[in-house]
C-alpha cells in the first residue's frame, strides 16, 4: 500500500499571479495533475515562462496554489516541508557571507538537525559531491559548477526523500553541465531519492530522467509524459545511443509548437518575479 | 595581482611624493607670505606662531571643556539618530508598500539643507547643547534610515526563499540571512551619519552657542586672536580625522 502511494501528488492545480485587470496578472498554471513516483527522477521541460518554477514552488509549499492541492507522501502541503523535501535553485542561493561548510551546516540548523550530527553529515555530503577540499572557501571563490555542487551538498545533507531542483545547471556551460549530469546520475543510483528536475535542455532531460513531463505554453499544463527506460547510473555513451536520439527528437517535436506559441504570445519583454532579486544591484543604492 | 602591484608601486610612490611636496610648498608660501610679503598678521598668522599655539593648546589642556561639550553633543545626536534611524528603517523595510511610500519621501527631505532648522531648534531648545544635539540628530537620521531601508529592504529574495524552504524560523531568518545581508549597507550609512552629525554639531556651534570647539573658534576670531584660532582649527581637523578613522576601522572590522 505504501509503495503505491506517490511521493508527490499534484491534483488539479491552477495558479495565477495578481488579479485579472492588474498589470502583473498572469495565469501561470492551468489545471495541472501529476503523480511523482517514489524513487524516480522526473524532468519538467517546457517553454520559458510556462510555470515550471511555479509548479515546483507549489510542490515544495513555498506558496499555495490558487486552486487545487498537492500532497507529499500522502500529507497535504500547507507550507515548507524541510524534513520531506529539499530545493536546489538555479544560482546564488548559497549565502555569500558563509563558507561552503557553513552553508551546509546552516541548512541543517534551519531544518533542526541535532548539533552533534551536523559536522559528520556535512562532511559526508561534501565528499559525495567532491567538494571536501573546498569546504572553507566562500561561494564567491568558486566556479559556477562548484557552487551548484555546494548547493547540491547542502540539499543532500538535509537527507530528505525528495529533491526539487529548479534548473540547477541552467547557468552553466554545456561541458560542465554534462559532467554534473553524469555525477548526479551516479549519486542517484546509490540513493533512493525522488527527484523533480526542471530543465530547459532536451539532452539533459533525456540523459537524467526516468520520465519527462512536457509542458504546454502558458498557461502551463502537462501536455505529455515520455518514459526513458534506461537504468542509472547512465554512462556518457548513452548520449550517443540511437535510443537517446530518438527520445530527444520526440521531445523536440513536442516542444517545438509550444515554444512557437509561447514566443508569439510574448509581445513585451518577459518580466521575472521572484527569481532575480534586486539585491545585488541594490547594494549600491545608498 | 602580483604583477599589478609591481606595476602600480612606482606610480603610487610618485603620487605620494607629489602630495608631500605640494603640502610643503603651501606651508612655505604661507611662511613667506607672513615674513616676506607683508600679509597682515591678523588675517594670516605666522605658521611658527600657530605651531606654538597648538603646542600650548594640547599641553595646557585648555581644549578639554570645549571638546567634552562637542563630543557630548555628538554622542547625544548620534545615539538618537542611530536608534531612531535603524528602528524606523527596519520597520519600513518590512513592507514593500511602506518602502514605496517612505523611501522617496525621506530621500527628498534628505536633499534639503536641514541646517535651516537650526534657528527653529535654538528658539525651541535654547543656545545650549540641546539645539546642537537636535540638529545633529535630524541631519544624521536620514543617511541612517535610508541605508537601513536599503540594507534590509532589498535582501536577495532567492536567499530568503532558500532559507524558508530549509525551515528557517523568523529569528533564524533575521540572524542568519537578513542581518548579514544588510549589515554592510547599514554600517556604511552609520559611518556617513556619524560624519554628518559631527560636522553639523561643530557647524551649529559656530553659528549659535555658548560653548564647544566650534564656538571657541568663533570666539578667537572675534578677539582677532588668529594664530590661536588657526591652531584650534588644526586641532579640530585632527580630532575629526581621528574619529572618522576610528569609525571606518570599526566598520571594516564588522564586515564579513
Ligand atoms: N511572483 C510572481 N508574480 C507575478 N508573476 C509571476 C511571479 N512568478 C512568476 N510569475 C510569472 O508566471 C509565469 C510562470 O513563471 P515560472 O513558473 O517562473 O516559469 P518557468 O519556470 O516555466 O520559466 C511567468 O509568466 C512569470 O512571469
Ligand atoms: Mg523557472
Amino acid at each position: 500500500m505504501a509503495s503505491a502511494q506517490p511521493a508527490i501528488r499534484v491534483n488539479g492545480v491552477s495558479h495565477q499571479f495578481g488579479e485579472p485587470g492588474e498589470a502583473r496578472y498572469v495565469q501561470a498554471l492551468l489545471d495541472t495533475s501529476l503523480d511523482v513516483t517514489r524513487g524516480e527522477l522526473l524532468c519538467l521541460i517546457g517553454p520559458s515562462g510556462c510555470g515550471k518554477s511555479t509548479l515546483l514552488g507549489i510542490m515544495g509549499g513555498l506558496f499555495a496554489p490558487t486552486t487545487g492541492a498537492v500532497a507529499v507522501a500522502g500529507k497535504p502541503v500547507r507550507g515548507p516541508m524541510p524534513r520531506d523535501l529539499a530545493f536546489v535553485f538555479q544560482e546564488s542561493a548559497l549565502f555569500p557571507w558563509n563558507t561552503v561548510r557553513e552553508n551546509v551546516m546552516l541548512g541543517m540548523t534551519f531544518q533542526g538537525v541535532a548539533k552533534a550530527e551536523r559536522g559528520a553529515r556535512a562532511r559526508r555530503a561534501l565528499e559525495a559531491v567532491g567538494l571536501i577540499d573546498f569546504a572553507e572557501h566562500y561561494p564567491g571563490q568558486l566556479s559556477g559548477g562548484m557552487r551548484q555542487r555546494a548547493a547540491l551538498a547542502r540539499a543532500l545533507s538535509l537527507e530528505t526523500d525528495i529533491l526539487l531542483m529548479d534548473e540547477p545547471f541552467g547557468a552553466l556551460d554545456e561541458q560542465t553541465r554534462m559532467v554534473l549530469g553524469e555525477d548526479l546520475s551516479v549519486l542517484l543510483s546509490r540513493s533512493n531519492k525522488t527527484i523533480v528536475f526542471v530543465t530547459h535542455s532536451l539532452g539533459e532531460a533525456v540523459f537524467l530522467a526516468d520520465r519527462v513531463a512536457v509542458f504546454s505554453a502558458r498557461p502551463g499544463t502537462i501536455k505529455q509524459i515520455i518514459v526513458v527506460d534506461e537504468p542509472h547510473p547512465r554512462k556518457p555513451s548513452f548520449m550517443t545511443a540511437p535510443k537517446f536520439h530518438a527520445l530527444r527528437d520526440q521531445l523536440y517535436g513536442l516542444l517545438h509548437d509550444e515554444i512557437r506559441k509561447a514566443m508569439s504570445e510574448t509581445t513585451q519583454p518577459r518580466r521575472r518575479y521572484g527569481q532575480t532579486g534586486p539585491a545585488e544591484t541594490d547594494g549600491e543604492r545608498v | 595581482m602580483n604583477g599589478d602591484g609591481r606595476k602600480n608601486a612606482p606610480h603610487r610612490l610618485s603620487s605620494r611624493l607629489v602630495q608631500v611636496a605640494f603640502l610643503a610648498i603651501v606651508l612655505l608660501a604661507w611662511f613667506l607670505a607672513t615674513t616676506r610679503w607683508g600679509v597682515s598678521r591678523i588675517l594670516l598668522p605666522n605658521p611658527v606662531n600657530v605651531w606654538h599655539q597648538l603646542i600650548d593648546i594640547v599641553a595646557s589642556g585648555a581644549f578639554i571643556p570645549d571638546l567634552r561639550i562637542t563630543l557630548g553633543e555628538l554622542a547625544g545626536a548620534f545615539a538618537i539618530s542611530m536608534s531612531l534611524g535603524v528602528t524606523i528603517g527596519y520597520l519600513i523595510s518590512r513592507s514593500r508598500y511602506l518602502i514605496r511610500v517612505f523611501e522617496p519621501l525621506l530621500a527628498a527631505i534628505y536633499a534639503i539643507p536641514i541646517i535651516l532648522f537650526l534657528p527653529l531648534y535654538v528658539l525651541l531648545l535654547g543656545l545650549g547643547p540641546a539645539s546642537k544635539i537636535a540638529l545633529g540628530a535630524t541631519i544624521s537620521f536620514f543617511p541612517i534610515v535610508l541605508s537601513t531601508i536599503a540594507g534590509f529592504g532589498y535582501v536577495d529574495r532567492r536567499l530568503v526563499t532558500a532559507a524558508r524552504s530549509m525551515g528557517a524560523n523568523n529569528i533564524q531568518m533575521f540572524r542568519y540571512v537578513l542581518l548579514p545581508a544588510a549589515l554592510p549597507v547599514v554600517l556604511a550609512g552609520l559611518r556617513l551619519g556619524f560624519t554628518v552629525a559631527l560636522l553639523s554639531v561643530i557647524a551649529s556651534e559656530t553659528i549659535a552657542s555658548f560653548a564647544g570647539l566650534g564656538h571657541h573658534i568663533v570666539d578667537l576670531a572675534e578677539n582677532m586672536d588668529t594664530a590661536r584660532m588657526f591652531a584650534y582649527i588644526v586641532f579640530v581637523i585632527a580630532i575629526v580625522a581621528f574619529l572618522n578613522a576610528v569609525v571606518s576601522t570599526i566598520e571594516g572590522r564588522a564586515r564579513w
